[in-house]
C-alpha cells in the first residue's frame, strides 16, 4: 500500500498539524502526552498500524485547526522520537518540525523511583529528568539519581 | 552557594585539600585550641529522621568553630507533621541560618533542597542514596591510617543495597583509583546501576558472598549493619548474617595495617574482640566526623583555614 493511500484514509485537513511516523501502537499514548486525550475540542483523526517503508508499519494524527508548539512536541521524545511533524496551513505545509529532546525532560513526567521526594505531588519544584543518553533514550531524576523505566515513566505522565 | 549533596559535588583535589584542612584542624576539634573561625555563623540541624553521629557532629563541630546551631527538633512535634512540604520548611530555615546540615527519608530530598535554599545544604543522608559527608570522614580515616588514598584494596561488606555510606564510598574511591571487593548476601547487593557507574568510571569491582577470604589481601574491611527488617523471615536473616560477622580470630593473617571500619550503630557485626586489635579503626572513625565536618563547614562556608593552627595565644 502506498504512502498516497494512508494518507486518503482520513481526509487532508485545511489547518493544523500532522504528526507521522509514530511508531506503531503509540497513538494513543502521543495523545495522552499531549493532554488531547481528554480535554481537546478540535477534531483528531488518527490511523494506526498502517503500511510504512522505513518502520514496517506505523500511526499517524491529524489535529485541525492547532499548530502545536516546539514544546508540546518536546514531550513526545519519550514515546515517538524520530516522529515527523507538519504544520499545515491552507491544506499545504507551511512549517516541517522535529521533536528536540534537551538536557532534560521538565514536567513531563515524574520520576518512577517510589522512595523519591517528588512523589509527595505537593511538592512544588519543577519534575526534572535529566538525558544521560539519546540513543536509546537514558534518563535519571534530577533529584534522586535513580535511572528511570521508560514503560513505567509513560505511566506517569504529568 | 553550592553545597555537599553527592561526592559528584567535589574534585579530587577538592576533597584532598579539605581532608588536609581537616588534618590541621585536629587539635581544634580535640579542644586544645580555641578557633572561632565560624562565629556569628548559624547552622540548622534538620534531621527528618533519626540520627545520633551525624547530628551531634556537626553539632560539635560548629561549636568548636565558635559557630552556633539551630535544630529541627523532633519532626512529631515540628510542622511537618502538620503537612509542610520540604520546600516550604527549606524556604524558612534558609531565612534563620547560614548553612543546613539536613538528613531525610527520601531520595534526592538533599537535591532537592538545594535547589530549593540559598544557603548551602550538606546532605546528612537522603534515602538510600548519598551520604557524603560521612565518606568525607572515612577518607579521613583511611588517609590518617595509610598516608594516601590511591591505589588501596578495600573491601565494603554487609547491606550493600541500602546502605547509603557504601554508596557514597564506592563512588569516591574509584575516583582515587582503588580496588573495590562487594562482600554482601546475593539479596542485599550493591544497586546494579551503581555497579554500572563505577565500572564506566574504570573502576576494577569483584562481588562475592565470601567477606572472610578476601581479609588477607585487604587494606580497608568496611563493615555495615544488616538490618533483619530486610529479610522476609527471621531464619533467613540469621543464615545470612551469620556470614558477615567479624570475631578478632578472623583477623590472623591479614596485613599488619590494615584498618577496620563501620559507620556505626554496630549490632553484632563486629565482635567486641575486634575493639582490642590494632585494625579497629571505627571509633577514632566516629570521632573523624566532627574534624571533617568542621572542614566542610568552613569550605561551603568560603571561610579559608590558617595554614599554621598554632596553640599561641589560642591554647586552653
Amino acid at each position: 500500500m502506498s504512502q498516497e493511500h494512508n494518507m486518503r484514509r482520513v481526509t487532508a485537513i485545511r489547518n493544523g498539524t500532522v504528526i507521522d511516523h509514530i511508531p506503531s501502537g503509540q497513538a494513543m499514548r502521543v495523545l495522552e502526552m499531549l493532554n488531547m486525550n481528554k480535554t481537546t475540542s478540535v477534531p483528531v483523526s488518527m490511523v494506526m498500524n498502517v503500511p510504512s517503508k522505513k518502520m514496517g508499519t506505523k500511526d499517524i494524527i491529524k489535529v485541525e485547526d492547532r499548530e502545536l508548539t516546539q514544546d508540546e512536541l518536546n514531550r513526545l521524545a519519550l514515546v515517538a522520537p524520530e516522529a515527523h511533524v507538519a504544520i499545515i496551513r491552507a491544506y499545504s505545509v507551511a512549517e516541517k518540525m522535529t521533536i528536540q529532546i534537551g538536557e532534560e525532560v521538565t514536567n513531563v513526567v515524574r520520576c518512577t523511583f517510589s522512595n523519591c521526594i517528588t512523589t509527595n505531588l505537593r511538592e512544588p519544584l519543577a519534575h526534572r529528568l535529566r538525558v544521560m543518553g539519546r540513543e536509546p533514550l537514558v534518563l535519571r531524576c534530577h533529584y534522586c539519581g535513580r535511572p528511570q523505566d521508560l514503560e513505567k515513566l509513560i505511566g506517569n505522565l504529568l | 552557594m553550592a553545597g555537599l549533596i553527592t561526592m559528584d559535588d567535589l574534585s579530587n583535589d577538592e576533597i584532598q585539600s579539605i581532608l588536609e584542612d581537616a588534618e590541621r584542624l585536629l587539635p581544634v576539634a580535640e579542644g586544645k585550641i580555641y578557633l572561632p573561625l565560624l562565629q556569628g555563623k548559624i547552622l540548622g540541624n534538620l534531621f527528618f529522621e533519626p540520627s545520633t553521629r551525624t547530628r551531634m557532629s556537626f553539632e560539635t563541630a560548629m561549636k568548636r568553630l565558635g559557630g552556633d546551631v539551630v535544630n529541627l527538633g523532633d519532626v512529631k512535634t515540628s510542622s511537618v507533621v502538620k503537612g509542610e512540604t520540604l520546600f516550604d520548611t527549606i524556604q524558612m530555615v534558609d531565612g534563620y541560618t547560614d548553612i543546613i546540615a539536613m538528613r531525610h527519608p527520601r531520595q534526592g530530598a538533599a537535591q532537592y533542597a538545594q535547589d530549593a535554599a540559598r544557603v548551602p545544604i550538606l546532605n546528612g543522608g537522603d534515602g538510600a542514596g548519598h551520604h557524603p559527608t560521612q565518606t568525607m570522614l572515612d577518607l579521613f580515616t583511611i588517609k590518617q591510617a595509610h598516608g594516601r588514598l590511591d591505589g588501596l584494596k578495600v573491601i565494603l561488606a554487609g547491606d550493600l543495597r541500602y546502605g547509603r555510606t557504601v554508596h557514597s564510598l564506592s563512588h569516591a574511591l574509584t575516583r582515587f583509583g582503588c580496588e573495590l571487593i562487594f562482600a554482601s548476601p546475593k539479596l542485599l547487593r550493591m544497586p546494579a546501576e551503581i555497579v554500572e557507574d563505577l565500572t564506566a568510571h574504570g573502576a576494577n569491582v569483584v562481588e562475592t558472598e565470601d567477606l572472610l577470604s578476601s581479609l588477607e589481601e585487604a587494606d580497608v574491611v568496611y563493615m555495615t549493619r544488616i538490618q533483619k527488617e530486610r529479610f522476609a523471615d527471621e531464619d533467613e536473616y540469621t543464615k545470612v548474617a551469620g556470614a558477615y560477622k567479624l570475631h578478632a580470630s578472623n583477623l590472623e593473617g591479614t596485613k599488619e595495617d590494615m584498618i577496620i571500619m563501620h559507620p556505626l550503630p554496630r549490632v553484632d557485626e563486629i565482635h567486641p574482640s575486634v575493639d582490642q586489635t590494632r585494625h579497629a579503626r571505627y571509633f577514632q572513625q566516629a570521632f573523624n566526623g566532627v574534624v571533617a565536618r568542621m572542614a566542610l563547614l568552613c569550605r561551603l562556608l568560603g571561610v579559608k583555614v590558617p595554614e599554621d593552627i598554632s596553640p599561641a595565644g589560642g591554647e586552653l
